[in-house]
Order: C-alpha cells, then structure tokens, then sequence
C-alpha cells in the first residue's frame, strides 16, 4: 500500500463518495458552534423544513459577544444580548448541547472542545469559526467553514470539499529559553507569508514541535489559518492519549483502548510525499513581535520596524507604507523601543491555563507600568476556576492586571473590551489587521510571556534577558 | 441561490494587497442574525472618516463606481475570518463577481455559496485589468462562466481556472445542501461501515 500523509488518512477515511472531478462529500465528525456564524443556518433549516441528522455531534457556546465583567448584570447591548438567545433558542429547538452563559464549561469555542475531550484524534471537526484549525493540535483534520456550510453540515453531517494540498513545515532543533509556540507560529507566517499556506493543510513536525505541550501544539495549529492554511495538524502521541485521558466527552475503558490503538496509526507513513516541505531552526527564532497590519509583518524582538523603501515588490512596499502610517511607527525604530497602552492576554490562541501559569510567573512581584492598562480574560469558565484555585488571580490582581470572566473579549472586540482610536496593544491574540480590536486601534501581536513583560516595562523587551 | 451565466458590469478599483475579512465588513456588523442589509457595512472602517463623514477618496462613495457589479482587487482577498458577511455585504452593494491574483480558501468558497464568482487571474493581467479602469471611465467587462473567459472593452480575453463541480452549482444555482442530501443512502451506508470500524466516534456527547 503506498505511503500516506497523516492528512490523507483522516481525509480518506471521511470520504463519503467523490464527484468525477474529484470533489468530495466529507463525512464530519465533529461541529462547533457559537452565536455569530449559526442564525442564518438555523433560520436557513428552519425555512427548508430540515433537521439536524446528527444533533448529539453538536457542541454550542456563545463566546463573541459575551461581557467579560459580571454576567449577573446581563448584556448591555441588546443586538448581543438578542444573538445569544437566538443560540440558545436554536439550540432548544434542535436538541442540541449548550454551554450556556452562566454555565462554568462556557468559553472560547476552541478552548472549551478540547477542554472536554468532545476534540479527539481522526476526527473531522469543523465550526463557523477560522480558527478551528486549533482542533489540529490532536492529530484532526478540523478547519473553519463559512454559515452556508454550517447549515450543510448541520443538516447532512457532511460538506463538499476539494482535496487541498499537503505542507510539511519541520522546525528542528530545540527553542531559545522562553520562547514558545507562539513565537514558531509567527515565525513560520513571517516566513511563508499569509498566503503561503493557501490551498494547503499543514503538518507540523521535528524535535521542537514534538517538544511542545498540547497548549503550545494548540497555539501552532491556531495560526495556521494567518498562513493561509485552513488546518493545521500535529500527530498524537503519548502527550496527547494523556490529555485526552478522564474527559468529560472522550472514550473511557476498552473504548479509548480501542481509539487509541487506531490514533497512533495516524502518523503519516515512512516515505509519504508532501506537496511542499518547509524547515525552521528552533535557535534561530527569537521572540516575535508583529509591527504591522497582517501577522506576516513581524520580526524579531531584537530587529528593528523595516523600512519600506527597501522592498523591491512595489505592491508590498505600497502595503508597508500603509500598514506603518495606520501603526504610527517610523522605520529604524527598535522594536523595544515601541512603548504600549494596552496589554490583553486571551483568546483561542493563549488563554488556556497554561498561558496563564506562564504569564502570572513573569507576573508575579511585578506592577503593570502606569498608564497601561492590562487585562487577562481566561479561555473557559473552568481554566479561570482551575487558575484561580492556583492563586493565579491574585498574582495577576496584585501586579495591576484586571481579571476577568471567559470569551473572546479584545480578540475581536466585539463586546466591550475595545481599543480606543490610536491604542497601542501587546495582545496574544491572533490578528492584528486594521481595527480588529476597535477602529483605529493598534496591534502587535506577541507571546503571553512577552504581554507580561511589556506590561511591566510599558514597551516591548526581549523576555530572553528580562531579570 | 442566483445564478451566474455571464455579466457584463462596471468595474470598481480596490488596489490593495491582503484585503480581510475584518475590513470587508467590522466585527460591529457580525451581531445581525440576517443575511441581509450589509451593505452599509461594507468596507466601513475605509468608507469612513475618523469623524464618521464619508470618506470621498474611497471608491464606494465615488458616483463612478456607484453601479459597478464586478470588483478588481490584489492578492490574498478575503483572507482572516471565516465570517460568510463578507460575500453577503458585497453581494448587498451588488458585487456578483470579485478579480483578484488569488484569494483566502475560506472565502472563496463563501462566494460560491452566496451565487458570487471569483476569478483569479494571472498577477499581470490584474495590472493590466487596473491600467484599464484608471484610463477608461466606465470601464466594463464581460465575465463568462461558461467559457471561464473575463474580456475586456478592447476585445481581450482571460481564460480563468474553476472547478466543474462548483461551476456546475454556480451556473445553475444549485442548492448544495439539496444536492447532498440526495446521497443520503451513501451517507447512511458510511455511517454503519464507520460505526463498525470506529463506535468512539457514535458515542453520544
């Protein structure tokens, strides 16, 4: 039998069946919903008299719009407040399971998959959401769909897909002392481009991806999507059987024997070809910082803002130019000189409890320099309950961070936490596109460990040789 | 869905590289639980001034461009969120067809479902396409699905690349889900073959 890709397993044993010119109708194991991407699905099965085939695949949260102060008070703005009862409406009338607002399981809807084991090897997972690509972390095909297709797979369990290409992108060595999987993933954009992944899913591979946690392998495979790439995939291993383990959703007993026996099958076969091969020396990747517009406009904390006039594509320097006068930066400056207003720590990408042990270690005995404000909003209602069970709250609170209830928060800003025009953030989240985290705001997107600091001295230093 | 055979439509410039989601159309916009009225959300935060005035440099408020149906743009378009808004809000303006040297995955695939079509051309003949709509005033083209070709006023053709299956859909306006669901034997008959090879996957949450 030829040699197969960890990809082409998963995907091949999802084929449904396949049209003659290769498009395939995928069988999904998995679906995630929140409150954005479902009403028009909803009300598009509603008007077309049709049901969920499979209501017991469907996991539902709100997490977009949710206030990260106190729930008790209710959702200010009602356009929010009417988004999420129409979630839990739907999810009423459909069967299917909801975490809901004042639930403690409720959270960001890719922290919360794993978190409860519903996330597991082999599996094909899709949500309304760009950033399922974290899914991949367990050795899933999982990527984000649009609300056409949340519908489809609502009411089929199944979409139709083109057979995307396959990248390779090995990073050998072993990572700078506090460096993470953070600073790999912008590494990796910075290099491939935010297009370089575009028709690909990637595998992730070598000594220092292997080395990461499942939270690190979970950030890696988030940003997949600011590489182009609608999914990213990291094999299972023993690291992954043991988080799985004691789950509330995953297999127990003779089952998850029997699941993990098959799991550790999927490792991409001695001999498969990848469409494309990428490597990356773990060494040479300092802490990331992005200076612009796009997540492929970053460098290292120790490089300077570029200079436009340097770049020989006119359509990139033009893209440069404009990405440096939104971001108020002059090229030449260093990158540790950029001085920050804001700092958020959160979002699908680094709110899980790991994140935050990490940060509230450099938190802790610091103070949040004056005039930033700093805030940490924790990935799910049970990593806030597991940190605070730590103490974690209480080093955050005393060094002057807010903390604060579970959601999406200043990742998108589309419920109150917002940058006011001209706010300068270091945030873990994923995007630092014009506005994203309020119109005129700016956003240099970082390691948690690097929010911290930054925090602390109210410009970016180099977390290697921060005391 | 509307279908899409051919069109001819006015041209509207967007030279800028990247376009996502995020600019389409603003998280603000994301709260609706309709598909429809976007369109005064599209591209928000650039058709705008800080003070909330219309920006008059900014094509959509540009007479000219006040009709086009067909929207020139740069690589990587759509890129970022999944948010199926972006082709609603475009579609809401009157955008039935987008140009570009290449697109995000997701949202081309959004396009596709909302009776758009997006046509990657080659990288230089997107420039000479821009070249075109910067000499001519109400410069026109003719998009042809069936013959995958985009002509321009002087009678100059670009042949562009689509998969059938999509194009199929498209052209007829086909309702996928409809279409899947009449494989609903096929599906059936997976489920039992995976259920046996798998039963993890059949545990209800």
């Amino acid at each position: 039998m030829a040699a197969k890709t960890m990809f082409e397993k998963i995907w091949d044993a999802h084929v449904v069946r396949a049209e003659a010119d290769g498009t395939t109708l995928l069988y999904i194991d998995r679906h995630l919903v929140h409150e954005v991407t479902s009403p028009q699905a909803f009300e598009g099965l509603k008007l077309a008299g049709r049901k969920p085939r499979r209501p017991k695949t469907v996991l539902a949260v709100p997490d977009h719009n949710i206030p990260t102060t106190d729930r008790r008070l209710g959702i200010a703005d009602p356009i929010s407040a009417k988004q999420i009862a129409t979630l839990e409406e739907n999810c009423k009338d459909f069967g299917l399971t909801l975490f809901g607002t004042h639930d403690i399981r409720q959270g960001v809807v890719h922290v919360i998959g794993p978190e409860q084991g519903f996330t597991l090897p082999g599996m094909t997972i899709v949500c309304g959401d760009s950033h399922t690509s974290t899914h991949g972390a367990f050795g899933a095909l999982a990527f984000g769909i649009g609300t056409s297709e949340v519908e489809h797979v609502l009411a089929t369990q199944c979409l139709l897909q083109n057979r995307p290409k396959t990248m390779m992108i090995r990073v050998d060595g072993v990572l700078s002392n506090r460096c993470s999987a953070k600073d790999i993933i912008l590494a990796i954009i910075g290099k491939i481009g935010t297009a370089g992944g575009t028709g690909y899913v990637i595998e992730y591979a070598g000594p220092a991806i292997r080395a990461l946690t499942m939270e690190g392998r979970m950030t890696l495979c988030n940003m997949s999507i600011e590489a182009g790439a609608r999914a990213g995939m990291v094999a299972p291993d023993e690291q992954t059987l043991a988080y799985i383990k004691g789950r509330p959703m995953a297999p127990q007993g003779a089952l998850l024997d029997q699941a993990a026996k098959s799991w550790m099958d999927l490792r991409t076969d001695q001999g498969a070809a990848y469409d494309r091969t990428v490597e990356l020396r773990a060494e040479e990747i300092a802490p990331q910082v992005t200076w612009g517009t796009s997540p492929g406009m970053v460098t290292g904390v120790d490089g300077t803002v570029p200079d436009p006039k340097t770049m020989p594509d006119e359509k990139f320097r033009q893209a440069t130019e404009h990405a440096l006068a939104y971001m108020a930066l002059t090229p030449g400056t260093p990158i540790t000189a950029i001085t920050i207003d804001k700092v958020f720590i959160g979002s699908c990408t680094n709110a899980r409890i790991e994140d935050l042990r990490l940060a509230a270690g450099f938190a802790k005995g610091k103070k949040v320099a004056k005039g930033v404000h700093a805030m940490v909003v924790p990935g799910s209602g049970l990593v806030k309950q597991q940190a605070e069970a730590e103490g974690l709250d209480r080093i955050f609170r005393e060094a002057g961070f807010e903390w604060r209830e579970a959601g999406c928060s200043m990742c998108l800003a589309m419920n109150a936490d917002v940058l006011q025009p001209g706010e300068r953030c270091a945030s873990t989240s994923n995007r630092n596109f014009e506005g994203r985290q309020g119109k005129g705001g700016r956003t240099h997107l970082v390691s948690p460990a690097m929010a911290v600091a930054a925090a602390v001295e109210g410009h970016f230093v180099d977390i290697r040789h921060w005391n | 869905m509307q279908p899409f055979t051919t069109l001819t439509g006015l041209v509207a410039p967007l030279d800028r590289l990247n376009v996502d989601t995020d600019q389409i159309i603003p998280k603000q916009y994301l709260k609706t639980i309709k598909r429809t009225g976007l369109r005064e959300g599209l591209f928000f935060d650039w058709r705008n001034k800080q003070d909330g005035s219309p920006d008059p440099d900014f094509f959509i408020n540009q007479t000219k461009y006040r009709d086009a149906t067909i929207l020139l743009t740069r690589d990587n378009f759509g890129c970022g969120s999944s948010r199926e808004h972006a082709p609603w809000a475009l579609l809401d303006q009157g955008f039935r067809c987008i140009i570009a040297p290449s697109f995000a995955d997701i949202f081309y695939n959004n396009c596709f479902q909302n009776g758009i079509l997006p046509v990657r051309l080659k990288a230089e003949e997107v420039q000479a396409l821009f070249q075109g709509v910067k000499a001519t005033p109400g410069y026109r083209l003719t998009v042809d699905l069936a013959a995958q070709t985009v002509t321009t006023p002087e009678g100059t053709s670009y042949r562009f690349d689509v998969d059938p299956f999509r194009k199929d859909c498209l052209f007829k306006g086909l309702d996928q889900i409809g279409l899947s669901l009449q494989h609903e034997p096929a599906i059936a008959a997976y489920e039992r073959r995976r259920k046996a090879d798998a039963p993890w996957l059949f545990a209800d949450l």
